[in-house]
C-alpha cells in the first residue's frame, strides 16, 4: 500500500501542476463567445464504416464559415468550427463531446452526425445547457422540445421520408412484394415505421450493423422471400454493399434508398466498376442536387467550394454541409449582437428561415424537427435527377401532400443579411 | 435446398481463406511454439502496401506480388528484430509481444494511411455463376480456392521433399541436435516466419475484397476465426489447419444464413470451447494433449 | 522458489492480521482524503479524467492479480467490463428515478453478473494454458457486438443504451459539479477494490495463486486445488472488471459495443505489463497511463502545426503505436519476460 500512497502523491503533484496551467474558460460570460470569435464544435465520422461521403460534410460547413469570415463575419465575430472524429462509435462520441463542452468550452454543438452516436449525448448536452443545433440525422429524438429544449433537428425525419417513399412505391409498384433492409437502430426503425404507415407490414425485413460488413445473409433471405421492391435505410457504404451483394447472388429488385445513403458520387466511389448497378435507384432529397448547375445555390456553393474547400469533389454531401452552415449563420444574424445560448435557441424557435430547401423548414416552440418534406429522385443514364414534385407530411398519420412553395433564392453575396 | 447449396459454396470459399490463414499460424507454431497473434495485423500491413502499389501502377497483380513479397520480408524482419529476443520460459511472453506488435502495426498504418475504409478491389468478378437458378461460385471464389490449393501443395512439397524443408522441420523439432549437425537453426526460424507471413499476406489479399474495405482493423475477426480453425484442426497439423478452415467457414456460413449474421461470432466461440474442452489437441493432432 | 511441501507451515511468520488490516484502512482513508482534495482543485474535465482513471483502476487491479499473480492471460476483460456496464444500464432503466440508492443496486447487480460470466469463462479456461487461454478469451472479447446485435431487443445493437444517473444528492449542495460527483463514485469503487484485493492476496488465496503460477505440479502436491484456484482467480478479476465496467457506464452515461472493442482488452494488458505484473501499485500506474497517454497525444497534436487531416491520424493512432512499442520493449528488456516483471516478494523474517 505504500507504493499506492506514493503513486497517488505523484498524481497529485502532476495534477496540481497541470491545473495551474489549465485554462479557466474562454473569458466572457457566454462559453465559446468573445467579441471577435464564436467557437462551435461537431462530432462526425471522419473515419470508420460510416465515413464514406459523410467525412466531407463538416469541411464543407467549415468552408462556408471561412467564406463568411472573409466577408466580415457575423456581427463582427468570426466563426471557428472544431471538427472531432467519432468514427461512428457512440462511445467515442461521448469522449469527444465531453472534450468539446468541458475542455474547449464551445458555444454550441452543431450538426452532430449519426442517430446511434448522437442519441447518447442528448442528456449530457441538456445537463450542461449547450445548444444542440441541426443534428445530422432524421431521428425523431431531436424533436422533443419539452424533454430536450436545446436540441434541434435539421434532416427530414426518417418516418416522413419513409412515408413519402412508400407513397411513391404504392402508386407506381402497386401489388408488388416490398421488403426492407435497415440499420439496426432508431434510423432503421423510424424508416420502417414510416414505410409501414403507408404500405402496412412489409413482406420481409432484415437489419444490419455497421460493425459487420457482410450483408450476404440478409440479401439471400430477401431473395428467398421473393422481394420485388427493396427499401433500404442504409449509410452509403452499406448501400453500395447491398447493391453489390444483390448482384452477386443474381437478385435484381427495384431499390428505393433513404436520402442519407443515396448520394451517387459517394456510391460510385465505393462501387467502382460496378456503378451501373445504381441505374434506376430511387431516392428522395430536399436540397438542390449537386449536378444542378442552373440552381443559384449550387453556383454559390461551387464558388465557396473552390475558394475555401480546396475545390473538393462536389457532391450532395458538400451541398448539405454548406446548407447547414448557411442556416447557422442565418440564426446567428437573427439572434443579434448580444449573443447568448438561450437567445439563440429562442431565435431559432421563432422560425421563418428561408433557405435552399424545397421543403418546409419547421422550427417553433413545439417543433424542433427541421425539414419536413422531400422530392423524389432517380438515377438515369448515370445521372441523379429529381422528378415529380415535392411532398410534405408529418411523423404521424397526416397525409402526404404536395408542397408548392418554391425554394428561396440566395442573397446576392451568399451571406444572410443581418437583421 | 438452393439456399443450402449457396451457403455451402459460400462457406467453402470463405473457409479456404481461413484455411490459408490457419496454415500460416500452424507454420509458426510448429517452428517456434509461438502463436503469432500479430498475423492478421501483418497481413493488413502488406495489403496496404500491395494496394498502394496497385493504385500507383494500375496493375492488381503487381500489387498482389508486392504484398506477398512484403509478407516474406515482414516475417523475416519480425523474427530477427523482435521474436528472436523473446524469452521462451513462459508461453505468455510470445503472446504479449505479438499483441504489442498488433498495436504498433495498427497504429503505424493509421498514421501513414489514415483510418478510412479504402475500397479493396477483387481481381476477378464477384458475380456468381448460376447453375439451375442457384448462385454458386464466382470467378473470384474459384481463384481463392485455386490459390489456396496451390499454396498447400507447394508447402507440403517444400516440407516433405526438399532439403530445406527437412532442415526447417529438424530445427523446430530438435534445435540443439540440428545445430550440432550443422543446420543454421536461426536461419531456419527466420525462413519459417517469412514463409508463414507470406502465406498470411496472400490470405489477406484474398479475403479483403470481401470485406467492407481496407482499414487497419480489417483482419481482427478473421484472425479469431482462423485461430479457431487452427485449434480445431490441431496447431501441430497442416492438414488440420486446412480442414479446420473449411469447417469454420462452413459453420459461419450456415449460422449466418439460417440464424442471422450477428450470431456468427457466438458460433465461433462455441466451437472453440467445444474443441478446447473436448479435444484440446485438435481433430487431427498426432501428439497427445499434455496432461498434468 | 521456496515452495514448501508441507502444508500450512508459516502460520506464525505472517504479520498479525488485525494490525495489517488497520494499516490498510489508514492508507485507504489517506488516499480517499487525497482524492477528495484533488477533486476540489481540478477543473471539470480533469475531474472527469480522474474519474476515468478510477474506473480503469478497478479493472487493472483485478487483471494484474489474475495475470501477474496467477499467470492466466486474459484478453477478454473488455467483455467482462461490458457485462457490468450493460447490467447497470438495464437496472437503472428499470428503477429510474426512485432515488440515489438505485445506483448502488445497479452496480452490485453489474458486479454479480460479471462475476457469473467470469465464472463461466473461468470454468472453461481452467484447463487451458498459454496461447489457448489467450485465444479463448480473445474470442470472448469479440463477442460483445455480436451479443448486443443478436439480442437487440434488450441491448439495442450498436446504438447501445443510455444509462440513467441521478444528479448529485442535494445534500452536497445545489451547485455541486457533476464531474466531482463522478470522481467520488469512481474512486470509492477503486479504493474499495484495492483494499479488498490487497487483503486477499496477502492471505492464503494469494499464496495459492502464486504457487499455481510458479509450479502447478508442486502446488498440487502441496494440497492446493489447482482448478478451483484458477477459477476463483478468474472470478475475482471478473468481479473487479464488472465494477470497472459499471463505473464506466455511469461516467459515460451510455453503453454500447463500441466502448468495449478488442483494443480495450489489449490496452488493459499493456497497462498491467508496464505497471508491473502482480503489483497493485503498478495497476495505478497502468490506469493513469491509459488516460494520460491519449490526452497527452491530444495536447501534442493540438500544439504542433499540422494540417487537420494529419492531426486526425496522429491523434487516433500515436497512442496505439506508443503503447505497442512500450509493451514490446518492456517485455524484451526484462530478461525473464513476464516472470521477471513480477515484484520481488518481500523477504520474510525467519
Amino acid at each position: 500500500m505504500r507504493h499506492i500512497w506514493s503513486a497517488l502523491a505523484v498524481l497529485t503533484l502532476v495534477a496540481a501542476a497541470g491545473c495551474s496551467s489549465a485554462d479557466e474558460g474562454g473569458g466572457g460570460d457566454v462559453p465559446g463567445v468573445t467579441d471577435t470569435d464564436i467557437l462551435v464544435g461537431t462530432h462526425m465520422p471522419l473515419t470508420g464504416p460510416a465515413a464514406a461521403g459523410y467525412s466531407k460534410i463538416a469541411p464543407a460547413t467549415k468552408a462556408y464559415f471561412d467564406y463568411v469570415n472573409a466577408n466580415g463575419g457575423v456581427h463582427g465575430r468570426k466563426i471557428s468550427y472544431k471538427i472531432m472524429d467519432d468514427t461512428y462509435n457512440p462511445a467515442t462520441t461521448q469522449q469527444v463531446v465531453r472534450e468539446l463542452v468541458l475542455q474547449d468550452k464551445v458555444f454550441a454543438i452543431l450538426n452532430g452526425l449519426g442517430t446511434p452516436t448522437h442519441t447518447g449525448v442528448l442528456d449530457f448536452l441538456k445537463t450542461n445547457r449547450v445548444p444542440d443545433l441541426f443534428v445530422a440525422s432524421g431521428s425523431r429524438s431531436w424533436d422533443q422540445p419539452d424533454k430536450y429544449p436545446g436540441t434541434f433537428g435539421f434532416n427530414v425525419d426518417y418516418t416522413v421520408e419513409g412515408k413519402i417513399l412508400a407513397t411513391h412505391v404504392k402508386q407506381t409498384q402497386a401489388g408488388k412484394k416490398v421488403c426492407f433492409l435497415g440499420q439496426d437502430d432508431d434510423f432503421g426503425r423510424d424508416a420502417l415505421a414510416g414505410i409501414e404507415k403507408i404500405l402496412g407490414p412489409v413482406t420481409a425485413k432484415q437489419s444490419y450493423v455497421t460493425s459487420n460488413p457482410n450483408v450476404g445473409p440478409q440479401m439471400g433471405a430477401l431473395k428467398q422471400a421473393g422481394c420485388q421492391v427493396v427499401m433500404l435505410a442504409t449509410v452509403p457504404g452499406f448501400t453500395a454493399l447491398s447493391l453489390g451483394t444483390a448482384a452477386k447472388i443474381g437478385f435484381k429488385p427495384q431499390f428505393v434508398v433513404s436520402q442519407v445513403g443515396a448520394d451517387l458520387t459517394t456510391l460510385a466511389k465505393r462501387l467502382g466498376a460496378a456503378t451501373p448497378l445504381t441505374e434506376g435507384l430511387i431516392s428522395a432529397n430536399y436540397l438542390p442536387l449537386s449536378n444542378d448547375d442552373a440552381n443559384p445555390w449550387i453556383q454559390l456553393y461551387k464558388k465557396v467550394n473552390a475558394a475555401h474547400n480546396g475545390n473538393a469533389e462536389f457532391d450532395n454531401n458538400i451541398v448539405y454541409g454548406m446548407s447547414v452552415g448557411y442556416l447557422f449563420v442565418q440564426s446567428l444574424q437573427k439572434a443579434g449582437k448580444d449573443l447568448t445560448r438561450d437567445g439563440l435557441i429562442k431565435t431559432i424557435e421563432k422560425g421563418g428561415f428561408e433557405g435552399p430547401g424545397h421543403a418546409p423548414l419547421r422550427y417553433s416552440a413545439d417543433d424542433h424537427s427541421g425539414y419536413g418534406g422531400m422530392q423524389l429522385s432517380t438515377i438515369k443514364d448515370g445521372k441523379q435527377g429529381y422528378f415529380g414534385q415535392p411532398f410534405e407530411t408529418d411523423d404521424e398519420a397526416g397525409a402526404v401532400v404536395a408542397y408548392t412553395t418554391p425554394a428561396a433564392t440566395p442573397p446576392p453575396n451568399g451571406i444572410p443579411a443581418a437583421s | 435446398m438452393d439456399r443450402f447449396v449457396f451457403l455451402t459454396f459460400d462457406g467453402l470459399s470463405r473457409g479456404a481463406v481461413y484455411a490459408a490463414f490457419a496454415l500460416a499460424l500452424v507454420l509458426i507454431w510448429r517452428a517456434t511454439r509461438i502463436v503469432n497473434f500479430a498475423q492478421g495485423a501483418m497481413a493488413v500491413a502488406t495489403a496496404y502496401v500491395g494496394y498502394s502499389v496497385s493504385a500507383a501502377t494500375g496493375s492488381y497483380w503487381l500489387g498482389f506480388a508486392v504484398a506477398v513479397l512484403g509478407g516474406l520480408l515482414l516475417g523475416a524482419v519480425t523474427e530477427r528484430v523482435v521474436m528472436r529476443f523473446v524469452d521462451h520460459s513462459s508461453p505468455l511472453n510470445g503472446v504479449v509481444v505479438a499483441l504489442g506488435l498488433v498495436l504498433v502495426i495498427q497504429g503505424v498504418l493509421g498514421m501513414i494511411y489514415g483510418n478510412e475504409f479504402r475500397p479493396a478491389e477483387a481481381p476477378f468478378s464477384r458475380d456468381a455463376f448460376t447453375v439451375g437458378g442457384i448462385a454458386l461460385l464466382s470467378r473470384f471464389d474459384l481463384f481463392v480456392f485455386g490459390t489456396v490449393c496451390v499454396v498447400v501443395v507447394l508447402l507440403a512439397v517444400l516440407f516433405t521433399r526438399t532439403p530445406v524443408g527437412l532442415r526447417m522441420r529438424a530445427s523446430a523439432f530438435a534445435p540443439d541436435v540440428s545445430r550440432l549437425l550443422g543446420v543454421n537453426v536461426g536461419g531456419m526460424l527466420t525462413l519459417g516466419w517469412a514463409l508463414a507471413a507470406a502465406v498470411g499476406s496472400l490470405a489477406g489479399m484474398l479475403v479483403l475484397p470481401t470485406e467492407l474495405g481496407l482499414h487497419p482493423n480489417a483482419m481482427d475477426i478473421v484472425f479469431v476465426s482462423s485461430f479457431t480453425a487452427a485449434v480445431v484442426g490441431g496447431l501441430d497439423s497442416a492438414i488440420g489447419a486446412v480442414a479446420g478452415g473449411l469447417i469454420v467457414g462452413l459453420l459461419l456460413s450456415y449460422v449466418s444464413g439460417y440464424l442471422g449474421a450477428t450470431v456468427a461470432p457466438i458460433a465461433v466461440l462455441l466451437l472453440l470451447v467445444v474443441i478446447l474442452l473436448g479435444r484440446p489437441g485438435g481433430l487431427f493432432s498426432r501428439s497427445a494433449a499434455r496432461a498434468v | 522458489m521456496s515452495v514448501t511441501l508441507a502444508p500450512k507451515v508459516d502460520a506464525g511468520l505472517r504479520v498479525p492480521r488485525p494490525a495489517r488490516r488497520h494499516r490498510y484502512l489508514l492508507w485507504t482513508i489517506a488516499a480517499a482524503a487525497l482524492i477528495v482534495a484533488l477533486t476540489y482543485l481540478l477543473p471539470p474535465f480533469r475531474n472527469y479524467q480522474l474519474a476515468t482513471v478510477g474506473a480503469y483502476l478497478c479493472v487493472t487491479a483485478g487483471l494484474t492479480v489474475l495475470t501477474g499473480l496467477n499467470g492466466q492471460l486474459s484478453l477478454g476483460h473488455g467483455a467482462l467490463m461490458a457485462t457490468g456496464a450493460y447490467t447497470v444500464a438495464l437496472v437503472q432503466e428499470a428503477l429510474a428515478g426512485r432515488g440515489q440508492w438505485t445506483l448502488l443496486i445497479a452496480v452490485l447487480a453489474g458486479i454479480a453478473v460479471a462475476t457469473v460470466a467470469g465464472g463461466i469463462v473461468g470454468l472453461a479456461a481452467a484447463r487451458l494454458r498459454g496461447p489457448y487461454l489467450a485465444g479463448l478469451t480473445l474470442a470472448v472479447a469479440v463477442l460483445v457486438p455480436a451479443i448486443a446485435s443478436t439480442f437487440d431487443q434488450t441491448f439495442n445493437s450498436d446504438q447501445g443504451l443510455s444509462v440513467y444517473v441521478d444528479p448529485p444528492p442535494l445534500a452536497l449542495g445545489a451547485t455541486f459539479p457533476y464531474e466531482r460527483w463522478q470522481a467520488w463514485l469512481a474512486w470509492a469503487g477503486a479504493l474499495l477494490t484495492m483494499v479488498l484485493l490487497a487483503t486477499l492476496i496477502r492471505g492464503r488465496f494469494g499464496r495459492s495463486l502464486r504457487a499455481v503460477r510458479d509450479d502447478e505440479a508442486a502446488a498440487r502436491i502441496a494440497g492446493v486445488n489447482v482448478a478451483r484456484t484458477q477459477v476463483l482467480a478468474f472470478v475475482v478479476s471478473a468481479a473487479c472488471a464488472g465494477l470497472g465496467g459499471a463505473l464506466f457506464a455511469v461516467l459515460a452515461q451510455s453503453v454500447s459495443p463500441g466502448a468495449f472493442p478488442l483494443s480495450l482488452s489489449l490496452f488493459l494488458l499493456m497497462a498491467i505489463v508496464i505497471g508491473g505484473l502482480g503489483s497493485l501499485a503498478g495497476a495505478v500506474w497502468g490506469a493513469v497511463l491509459l488516460v494520460a497517454l491519449p490526452a497527452l497525444t491530444h495536447s501534442v497534436t493540438d500544439s504542433i502545426d499540422v494540417s487537420p487531416a494529419v492531426a486526425q491520424r496522429l491523434e487516433g493512432n500515436l497512442p496505439l503505436a506508443l503503447f505497442g512499442v512500450t509493451l514490446i520493449v518492456v517485455m524484451l528488456a526484462a530478461p525473464g519476460g513476464i516472470a521477471s516483471l513480477r515484484p520481488s516478494r518481500r523477504r520474510r523474517k525467519p
